[in-house]
This record gives C-alpha cells, sequence and structure tokens, in this order.
C-alpha cells in the first residue's frame, strides 16, 4: 500500500535539470542583488577611513608636544595647544567612573544574582535599557538643574555627575551580562558548601565575572569620554589649568565644538588635532574592551 | 543583634561552617546595598522626569499647549514656541532612519549570511563598529569640512535644475538639514547594524536550510524568509535607531545651521529640538532656560516613548523567537 503511494509520487520519464542556469531571471536577480550588497556595504565604510584620513592628515600635521603642555590661544593668537582641555576629559571621566562603577556593578548583582525575577529587577533592567537611548544632552539639563543651580556655578564635578548618568546603563547592563555568564554549578557549589550569598558573589560570582565586567565599564568610559553635548552647561569651558572641582573645567570635546566655528586657521587646526587626540583616547579604550571581551571563558 | 537562623546547623569539627553572625549581618548588609543600587536607577528615571518636569513647570503655566505649535522664538518679547524645532527634529531623524536604515540593514545581511570569510566578516563588523565609537563633536567637524564642500555642488545643480521641486527648493549655502541628516545615518548605521545582525542570528538555521532546500536563491531565502522571520528585531533596530536620532545634538548643532524655520528643502538650514537646548541654553535669561526646560521636556517625552517601543518590541520578539515565555 505505502510502496505504491511512493512509487506513484516520482514523476516518470526525463529527470528535471537541477543545475543552476545563470541566465535564468531568479538567479540573475540574486547575482545583481549580490553585487548591491557588495556595493552598499563598502560605501558603509567609507565614512570612518575618510574621518580617519582627515584626522591623520589635518590632526597629525600639527602633533607637536606643545599641545599637551600649553593653554588654548585666544583670538589672533598663534600656537598654543589643550593641556587643559585633557586634563578636564580626564579628571570628569573619572568622576563619572568613581561614581557610577560601584553603584553599576551593586545594582547588576542585583539582577543577576539576588533576585533577578523580581518585579523591582524587571523594572530596573527596562529602564537601565531605556537610559542607554536617553540623549545625552538631557543629563547636562538634569545636572543643570540639580547640581549648577544649586552651586551656582558651572563645575568640573557637575560635569562628572553628568557623564556618570550616561555611563551608569552601560556599566549595569555589561555586569549583569557577564555575572549571567558564570556556570550555574559554580553558583551552586558555594551554595551548596554554606557561603551566604554576599560570600558566593564575592568569591565565586565577581572574580569569575571579572574580565567581563571591566569590558562593560571600559566601554562605559569609552563612551562617555567622547561626550560633549552633556558639559555644554554643566562643565561649561575654561581657558586656564584646572585648578578646583568647582570651578568650570575645559574639556577636549567643547574644546573641538568651540574651536571649529571660529574664523581662525589656528584654532581650526588646534580642533582637528584635539579630535585627532580624542579619537585616539576613545579608541584605546575600545580596544582595550575587545582584548579584554576576547578573553572571556 | 539580629537572630543566626543558621546557629548549630552543623556539627563541631566538620569541613563545611555555618555562616557565623558577623558573616550573617554582613550577607543583610550587601543585599539590601544592592537592593538600593537596583532602586537608584529607578529613582534615577523618576528624579530626572521630575526636575525636568518641575523646572519647565512655569514655563508651562505660561505657554501651554500652544508652545508646541508656535513658531516664535524671541527672548526679548518673551515669546516662545518649538514647531519648527519639532517639524527639524522629525525630518532630520526620519531622513537619517531612512538612509541609515537601508545601509545599516544591509551591512546586517552582509555580515550575517555567509557573504565574507568569517575572518573577513570579523574585520568588516569591527569597522562598522568602531563608527559608533566615534565621538559625535568628531563627526560635526568632519561634516563641517568633509561632507559640505563634497554635496554643496551636487545640492546646487539639484537646485537649480529641479528647484521646482519642493525637497530641492533651495541652495545650499553651508550648513542645512542635508548634511547633518547624512552624517545623522552614519552615526545610527552601527546602531541599526548591530540590533539587525542579532535579530539575523537569532532565526534558527533550520528555517535557512528549510528556504534553501526548497530551491531558493539566496536572495529569495533572505529576503522572503530570513528578514520576514527578523522582522520584530529589525523593526526595533529601526525604532532605537530612531531614538537615537532624535536624541543626537552635538554633530547637528555643528551642522544643520540653527535656523528658526519650517521648510520641505533639504538643503534649508533647520533647527532641532537637542541643538535648540545646545545653541540656547549657555546664554538663556532664566525665563528663556524655563521655556528651554519644557523644549527638553517635549524631547524627554518623544525619546522616552520612541526608546520603550524599541526596547519592549526587542524583549517580545526575542522572547517568541527563542521559545521563553
Amino acid at each position: 500500500m505505502s510502496e505504491r503511494v511512493a512509487a506513484a509520487a516520482i514523476p516518470v520519464g526525463e529527470p528535471p535539470d537541477l543545475r543552476r542556469s545563470w541566465g535564468e531571471r531568479r538567479a540573475l536577480r540574486s547575482t545583481i542583488l549580490t553585487a548591491a550588497a557588495w556595493i552598499v556595504a563598502a560605501i558603509a565604510s567609507v565614512p570612518l577611513f575618510s574621518v580617519l584620513y582627515m584626522l591623520i592628515v589635518q590632526g597629525g600635521s600639527r602633533l607637536s608636544l606643545d599641545l599637551f603642555t600649553e593653554l588654548p590661544p585666544a583670538g589672533f593668537e598663534l600656537g598654543g595647544g589643550f593641556g587643559n582641555a585633557i586634563v578636564g576629559t580626564l579628571v570628569m571621566v573619572a568622576i563619572a567612573a568613581v561614581i557610577s562603577i560601584p553603584i553599576g556593578i551593586l545594582a547588576a548583582t542585583y539582577l543577576a544574582e539576588l533576585s533577578p525575577d523580581s518585579r523591582l529587577a524587571g523594572t530596573a533592567r527596562f529602564l537601565a535599557k531605556v537610559l542607554t537611548g536617553f540623549p545625552s544632552i538631557l543629563a547636562g539639563v538634569f545636572v543643570y538643574a540639580i547640581i549648577v543651580l544649586a552651586m551656582g556655578s558651572y563645575s568640573a564635578l557637575a560635569g562628572g555627575v553628568s557623564l556618570a548618568v550616561l555611563m551608569l546603563p552601560t556599566v549595569v547592563l555589561t555586569a549583569e551580562e557577564a555575572m549571567k555568564t558564570v556556570p550555574r554549578r559554580m553558583k551552586d557549589a558555594a551554595l551548596g558548601m554554606g557561603c551566604t550569598r554576599t560570600q558566593m558573589i564575592w568569591k565565586i560570582a565577581l572574580p569569575t565575572a571579572l574580565p567581563g565586567i571591566l569590558t562593560g565599564v571600559i566601554l562605559g568610559v569609552a563612551r562617555v569620554a567622547g561626550e560633549s553635548a552633556p558639559l555644554l552647561f554643566t562643565a561649561l569651558f575654561s581657558n586656564y589649568w584646572l585648578t578646583s572641582l568647582r570651578e568650570p573645567t575645559a574639556s577636549l570635546s567643547i574644546l573641538i565644538y568651540n574651536f571649529s566655528s571660529m574664523p581662525f586657521d589656528n584654532q581650526i587646526e588646534l580642533a582637528w588635532a584635539a579630535s585627532l587626540v580624542l579619537v585616539l583616547i576613545v579608541l584605546v579604550f575600545n580596544i582595550l574592551s575587545r582584548a579584554l571581551g576576547r578573553s572571556r571563558i | 543583634m539580629a537572630a543566626n537562623a543558621f546557629e548549630g546547623a552543623a556539627p563541631p569539627g566538620a569541613i563545611t561552617h555555618p555562616p557565623s553572625s558577623n558573616e550573617y549581618l554582613v550577607d543583610r548588609g550587601f543585599r539590601l546595598l544592592a537592593v538600593c543600587g537596583a532602586s537608584l536607577i529607578i529613582l534615577l528615571v523618576a528624579y530626572i522626569l521630575w526636575k525636568i518636569g518641575g523646572q519647565a513647570l512655569p514655563a508651562i503655566y505660561k505657554y501651554n499647549l500652544g508652545f508646541l505649535t508656535s513658531t516664535n522664538w524671541n527672548v526679548a518679547e518673551e515669546k516662545f514656541g518649538i514647531l519648527p524645532e519639532i517639524w527639524g527634529t522629525l525630518y532630520s531623524s526620519l531622513m537619517a532612519l531612512l538612509v541609515g536604515g537601508f545601509f545599516g540593514l544591509t551591512v546586517a545581511i552582509f555580515l550575517t549570511q555567509d557573504f565574507l570569510p568569517p575572518r573577513v566578516a570579523l574585520v568588516f563588523r569591527t569597522i562598522i563598529d568602531m563608527l559608533a565609537a566615534i565621538p559625535s563633536v568628531v563627526f560635526g567637524l568632519w561634516g563641517i569640512f568633509v561632507v559640505i564642500p563634497a554635496i554643496r555642488p551636487i545640492a546646487n545643480w539639484l537646485n537649480d535644475s529641479l528647484g521646482w521641486f519642493p525637497f530641492f527648493g533651495t541652495s545650499l549655502s553651508g550648513p542645512g538639514l542635508l548634511p547633518a541628516a547624512l552624517v545623522l545615518a552614519i552615526m545610527i548605521l552601527p546602531t541599526v547594524a548591530a540590533i539587525s545582525q542579532d535579530a539575523l542570528h537569532l532565526v534558527p538555521y533550520r528555517t535557512k536550510e528549510a528556504a534553501y532546500g526548497m530551491g531558493a536563491t539566496r536572495w529569495e531565502a533572505i529576503l522572503k524568509v530570513l528578514v520576514p522571520t527578523a522582522a520584530g528585531g529589525i523593526a526595533s533596530a529601526m525604532v532605537l535607531g530612531f531614538g537615537r536620532a532624535l536624541g543626537e545634538t552635538m554633530a547637528l548643532a555643528m551642522l544643520i545651521g540653527n535656523s528658526n524655520r519650517i521648510s520641505l528643502s533639504l538643503f534649508a538650514p533647520a533647527q532641532t529640538l537637542a541643538s535648540l537646548l545646545a545653541s540656547h541654553f549657555p546664554e538663556a535669561g532664566q525665563t528663556e532656560v524655563q521655556a528651554l526646560m519644557y523644549a527638553a521636556l517635549v524631547l524627554l517625552a518623544i525619546t522616552l516613548v520612541v526608546n520603550m517601543m524599541g526596547t519592549a518590541i526587542l524583549s517580545v520578539t526575542q522572547r517568541r523567537i527563542s521559545g521563553r515565555s
């Protein structure tokens, strides 16, 4: 019975030609689309190379040691540098890291280990994801309202806090992911030996997840080091060296923004050189986090 | 002193021992800290909403909803309205999404569907990811000195020969909507590409094999099977890319021309909510700051809604495809 059905299903006569014929419309269409995809992908990689080319040609020609030790020039002045802006950027990124890393990792331990399925964790996770798309300028507006208005002056502190707001969600989400990759068995073994949850987290989960957490932290640092919108009206800018965290502070990104609209060639050249330095800082952090991410378990 | 529930739980001399009172207390304390950490994220979002909302309150009372439909921004007469900014924000972000979304999705397909050997694909993926690492101001600077000079002849030729067409209605004298939207497209491309890649990776290999087994060509499999299956993830990639474009500030402030007008032309200068904040905030007096806070609240509302939508679509589709409840 079943043999007869099977036999009837096989068509008799010439076997169909299964070779691909290049002239057929479907095959032709596929080939054309493949070529188009190659072209689109090639175009998509042009901007990066164009940016890097301009940075190296325009910024590299101005690169010298003076840039790191001198203050920004005013008006028609020639020469000058942006040593104070490099210091300002590093100080504010450090403030952001000091604030957001402990809070972020604490929140991540709650999300990953202590109570992953609770309503609090669900809400916090969702809001952290929403915050990653939070417009950076609004972090500036927010910090302006809570710190600048209260202190009565623009400051490095306010700039650092606004960067911390932007860095926090990156740290939380990547640290949570990293802790979730630690094998369940290792955690259960620790708990089975009588560890408290805290001991398990400090002795098993955090050390094992450390490379992943560091990846996230460095990625967060790289993200905020290039930010400028939140600094516009929290740290403002300064033409002098940083002396106090309570004063307006220079940063590389604001320097680029200010100098890009100036009619002087010297300032434009400095803007390109500052861009090169800024991109180098950001790329170094990025590559570092990639290298760490690859060495993960 | 808290009661230790584990007192006497194990015999003395065993390898393991129950937590001492001290360890028990540390555990309690640490858990409490972790709860605080998680709550802090929620509190932060609430505080942001409350604070910006509170600062905007005087302006909300004063200008009401007329703020959203008025086209004036006159500090001397204290008349404020943000219709041109809302228009500019949506127009530039939509143009960016059109271009960046197309390129981003194509790149995602290109990277996931075996067009390249794995090693080359990794290099290309790194190139696209590096785009996301370039700071916004650097893109702005690059836009001023590379993009604008490059597209100006084309734009002006289009205006000369097709000037009757509303999109080409003005000439490009320098900064304008098109260069801003192009740079914006480059900036959202990595976001769209990364999320779309994840979505395409989630499609089970069997599905693709089945399409090929039925005799589909590579592009029939991609366009009729893979992309529809990953449609949810791709949609959220587009929504989240759009959200990024809405809130992007510096590159736009440097490239869009900061002009308070509504124009259909791609070559006319315009203004967005974020670039309005960036260019007016530092020098604003008290009443203008209140109006700017109102504008910030509008931007916050728009981006929160768009981002929540994108995040929600993403988590729903991920759950559905991976089969978890």
